[in-house]
């Protein structure tokens, strides 16, 4: 289609431009401050608190919020439903570069970000769940890399490779699937090491199950989100197919997250009785937690269903967001606010600015990196001279 | 293949033999692991220490760590409640106002070197090891700095050097294990001024316990901690006082570290091994069902074009057989016409010929 080799020049002092700019000069001025004062110029963690939003947030929340890749191929190349094929590739898209951040992110985070190769090559601490999660995450990361690559190969006119990969389509759908339900299980079994930490209400035998399935919401959510933003800032990159398909990806997607919350909420309550935990819930830990289960789980749960009911986008796409919240609120309770809830308040962890500050500055470079992508390459249409996979 | 009785006597012997050998150097392996036979430990009695400070400083001098800011001697730095740092392997607190107690107690806190640890289970380069003799080291060649052993660790002892750039190493006592190594004792044991660590082997160092709870009648509480918390530390304290009013858990339960994590565990091969059958599966059935679809779709697009040509054939029939009757129609008509005119001409005069009408007729 020669319409779409056309550039637009569009100006470049866009007041988005600016923002991205002003976020990228900070992150990397503190990324030189992490790399040569250290942990302890740049961060608040402690010896009480390892681990703070670096983990809480670009790990935690980051690898949820990109289970959408795995959700979206698994559904239209395993389960079958075709009418979501416009909307894998820029949830594999958006799932790449998700993980790709969230290894990013690690660098800042360990203490010797040169030695996060040593798990495979060095030694192997099988015993560790984080063995598991970084295992999984090194290889899911290449999956999403080679799930992502036709687009890439098709923007640069490879056509013998493209055709090798896109044969490989089913293997490493399913593979994704492994991986993804291994990982995203064991960034909550990582804490059942911890029961004396965690508070109660939210420790549990089922954490590794809690954090599967609700990253199945997110995944769903998110690509519900992503499309809306697609649709608002790049609707001319889309084609015909893709402008289809793509309100009944939104009903169908937040349809399904309805029914996985509901699931997602029965098995919370199951929990909460399994470990007895029901006297917590009058306290202020227990308020807390009925703001996530029945703010954040149950209400978009009941809105997503009425949206999907009714054929209404704008219920869908708002619940979406709420959902999304919903998750970021759950990984950060686990990780960080009902996490060492024993100590005083003089011991609690709160994030340095510069965390923040990385934090940001790592999710716009994603957000750069998509913009950039889905401009140059077939994300969002399908390429003229390729046939659909 | 034939086995002879002397063959198959061997192997029964190298069997139980084997089995024998199993037994303890396999132990580790066994649901309840209560310590390495032989491994020691230490004793803390907290009804005898005084808070002097004196093993902090001792645990500083072997361990060459840094001189602390405050020295020591200075006893104000147990205002408050202080916790192991990347600069103190351990350190004494002071516990005030404690019922049906005159006078502050002392608690000592450094690593307990559990029987199974939470750090070493947690950490993926096992850069954590758990020595015959107890001690719980640490190779700083291999660690990532992850921190996952702080998260685990329920004693809350593992520190990291968060101020160093390149080099950053996680701090905890050792046990003294170079010291060990040597038949020295612990550097804090070594200084001690009241005995109030008494050092030996983890299964005497219990009976020590239970006959001072019964040299002592109304001194103790009748609880060792460490005996069963977590599974079993190789550093046990026994107290006057509920264990909570010296800052110690009570809450942390008997269950080993690496039990809580092996039920997440040994779901991985399970998913690895079943998933691809369970997916594949799911896979074939859509497949099938979209062919089925495609099928039913193929046929029912047959059978409607077979009614439509059949319909089509039918109309064309009939179309044919009304065009004939028409045809048949016009011509009787025409013959009629014919013959009354023929008859009309046979009335006039003049002679027509009688033939034409079956002539056409025929046509």
């Amino acid at each position: 289609m020669p319409e779409r080799k056309i550039v637009i020049q569009r100006p470049a002092w866009t007041p988005f431009n600016m923002v991205a700019g002003i976020i990228v000069v900070i992150g990397l001025i503190i990324t030189v401050i992490r790399f040569t004062k250290g942990l302890a110029a740049t961060t608040n963690l402690s010896d009480y608190n390892p681990w703070g939003i670096w983990i809480g947030f670009d790990l935690l929340v980051g690898v949820a919020l990109a289970a959408g890749g795995y959700v979206t191929s698994a559904a239209c190349y395993i389960f079958g439903l075709k009418r979501f094929h416009s909307a894998v590739r820029p949830a594999i898209l958006t799932g790449f570069l998700g993980y790709a951040l969230v290894v990013l992110a690690l660098h800042y985070d360990v203490g010797r970000p040169w030695r996060l190769p040593y798990p495979f090559i060095v030694q192997q601490g099988t015993t560790s769940l984080l063995f598991e999660v970084a295992a999984c995450v090194a290889l899911y990361l290449t999956v999403l890399f080679i799930e992502f690559t036709p687009a890439a190969l098709e923007w640069l006119g490879l056509k013998r490779a493209r055709s090798i990969v896109v044969k490989l389509t089913l293997v490493l759908t399913i593979f994704g699937v492994i991986l993804s339900t291994l990982h995203q299980s064991s960034l909550g079994a990582l804490f059942l090491i911890a029961p004396s930490k965690l508070h109660p209400l939210w420790y549990s035998p089922y954490l590794a199950l809690y954090f599967f399935v609700s990253s199945i919401i997110a995944g769903l959510s998110m690509v519900i989100f992503e499309g809306s933003l697609a649709h608002k800032y790049f609707h001319d990159k889309m084609d015909a197919e893709h402008l289809r398909e793509a309100d009944g990806v939104a009903l169908s997607f937040g349809k399904a997250a309805s029914w996985v919350l509901a699931g997602y909420f029965i098995i919370k309550v199951i929990g909460i009785a399994q470990t007895d935990a029901w006297t917590y819930l009058g306290t202020g830990y227990g308020l807390w937690f009925l703001v996530e289960l029945l703010g954040f789980v149950l209400l978009p749960c009941y809105f997503f269903a009425i949206g999907a009911r009714e054929k209404n986008l704008t219920i869908v796409r708002r619940t979406a967001v709420w959902a999304v919240l919903g998750i970021v609120l759950n990984r950060f309770n686990v990780g960080l606010i009902a996490f060492n809830y024993h100590l005083p308040s003089s011991e609690r962890y709160f994030p340095h600015w510069m965390e923040i500050g990385i934090s940001v500055f790592v999710v716009t470079i994603g957000v750069l990196a998509y913009k950039f992508i889905v401009t140059h390459m077939p994300i969002l249409y399908a390429h003229s001279d390729y046939e659909s996979h | 293949m034939s086995i002879s009785r002397r063959t198959f006597l061997g192997w029964l012997g190298a069997a139980a033999v084997g089995t024998t050998l199993g037994r303890s150097a396999h132990a580790a392996g066994s649901p309840h692991f209560t310590g390495y036979p032989d491994a020691l430990g230490v004793l803390f009695d907290a009804t005898r220490c005084i808070g002097c400070r004196k093993c902090e400083e001792a645990c500083n001098k072997v361990n060459e760590l840094p001189a602390p800011a405050r020295p020591f001697s200075d006893l104000a730095v147990m205002e408050r409640k202080r916790r192991t740092d990347a600069r103190s392997y351990t350190v004494v607190n002071r516990y005030e106002n404690i019922v049906g107690v005159k006078g502050p107690l002392y608690r000592k806190i450094q690593c307990n070197h559990c029987l199974e640890p939470a750090c070493a289970s947690a950490c993926f380069v096992r850069a954590f090891t758990k020595n015959s003799n107890s001690a719980v080291t640490y190779d700083e060649t291999v660690c990532v700095g992850c921190r996952y052993c702080m998260i685990a660790c329920p004693f809350e002892i593992p520190t990291y050097e968060y101020d160093k750039v390149l080099t950053p190493r996680i701090m905890k006592c050792t046990f003294c294990h170079p010291r060990l190594i040597k038949g020295l004792l612990p550097g804090c044991v070594e200084i001690c001024p009241v005995e109030a660590m008494t050092f030996g082997k983890r299964r005497d160092l219990i009976r020590i316990a239970n006959e001072r709870f019964a040299q002592f009648p109304g001194r103790y509480l009748h609880h060792i901690y460490g005996e069963r918390e977590m599974g079993g530390t190789a550093w046990m304290t026994i107290s006057g006082v509920p264990f909570r009013d010296l800052g110690m858990r009570e809450d942390l339960g008997i269950t080993p570290a690496p039990e809580l994590t092996k039920g997440a565990l040994s779901v991985v091969p399970v998913v690895a091994g079943m998933w691809p059958v369970l997916l594949t599966g799911i896979y074939a059935i859509s497949q099938r069902r979209d062919k089925i679809a495609r099928d039913e779709k193929s046929a029912a697009v047959a059978a409607a074009v077979a009614q439509a040509q059949a319909d089509a054939k039918a109309k064309l029939t009939e179309a044919l057989a009304k065009a004939e009757k028409d045809k048949k129609t016009a011509i009787e008509k025409e013959v009629k016409k014919a013959l009354e005119e023929a008859a009309k001409a046979k009335a006039q005069p003049s002679a027509a010929a009688p033939g034409a009408a079956p002539e056409k007729k025929s046509s």
